[in-house]
């Protein structure tokens, strides 16, 4: 890499993309998941869901719903520490955030692939 | 290629103490604001293993879906939808801020984006209820 340059335009990237998925389909997805099934307001059987995640592009659904978003959390929680004074840390604090995030993409991977 | 990086400047960092954001009602919202991506990526953990419980078979779904029932869990979801959307309002704020459309020659102006994404978020969100509950 020429001098000044950075990969981070790259995190800014996938925080943008990551908090527009989140933005656009997580609310819906907490309504259901977290509320009306628990609470029975809506039944789905679980063979039903069993065929909806086994289908190709549920899964790719899936991947860029779970995956894209802890990126976009991986860019605001570094700041978020950094804005609480953790300046000192810059550099492991980056590493476990956006580490955190291609550990959480590679389990969604592997999830996703074995079902 | 190889050849050092410069050191970067030296940064300026005020003085704070941790508890600055408390001070003013925008820097709450702010700070509110970026905590959003806290219960959107704990959620999606979340989601991860119910799919994954999915593929676990019925009983350990049902399991599942039992143990989501519990109390604390019911209040977390409704905390963590609160967050949930706060964190679409204000990125669709924001969005008609940055994200500049033009049609021909004119700027559409930002309340109309602004618009345009809530009316795309209910549609999406109405679809995605479509697939799960009705279809098939």
């Amino acid at each position: 890499m020429s001098p000044g340059k950075t990969i981070e335009p790259l995190w800014w990237s996938l925080f943008s993309v990551g908090g527009v998925v989140a933005a656009f389909l997580v609310p819906v997805h907490i309504f259901l998941h977290g509320l009306a099934l628990p609470l029975g307001w809506v039944n789905v059987s679980h063979a039903r869901m069993l065929a909806l995640v086994s289908h190709p592009l549920v899964k790719v659904y899936l991947f860029v719903l779970i995956a894209l978003p802890l990126y976009h959390w991986a860019h605001r929680f570094r700041f978020i520490l950094e804005d609480l004074g953790l300046h000192g840390f810059r550099a492991p604090i980056a590493v476990l955030c956006y580490g955190s995030a291609i550990v959480g993409t590679v389990a969604t991977l592997w999830v996703l692939i074995r079902i | 290629m190889s050849e050092a990086r410069p050191a970067r400047p030296g940064l300026y960092y005020p003085k704070l103490p941790a508890t600055w954001w408390l001070r003013r009602p925008g820097y709450v919202r702010f700070m509110l604001r970026e905590v959003t991506c806290v219960f959107v990526a704990i959620f999606l953990v979340e989601l991860l293993v119910i799919v994954y419980k999915i593929g676990q078979g019925p009983q350990v779904y049902a399991d599942m879906v039992a143990k989501l029932q519990s109390p604390g869990w019911i209040v977390f979801h409704v905390v963590a939808l609160a967050f949930a959307l706060y964190h679409t309002i204000t990125w669709f704020q924001a969005t008609g801020v940055i994200q500049v459309v033009r049609v021909g020659d004119r700027q559409v102006p930002p309340p109309l984006v602004v618009a345009g994404n809530y009316v795309a978020w209910v549609v999406v969100s109405l679809f995605i209820l479509y697939w799960l509950l009705v279809r098939s």
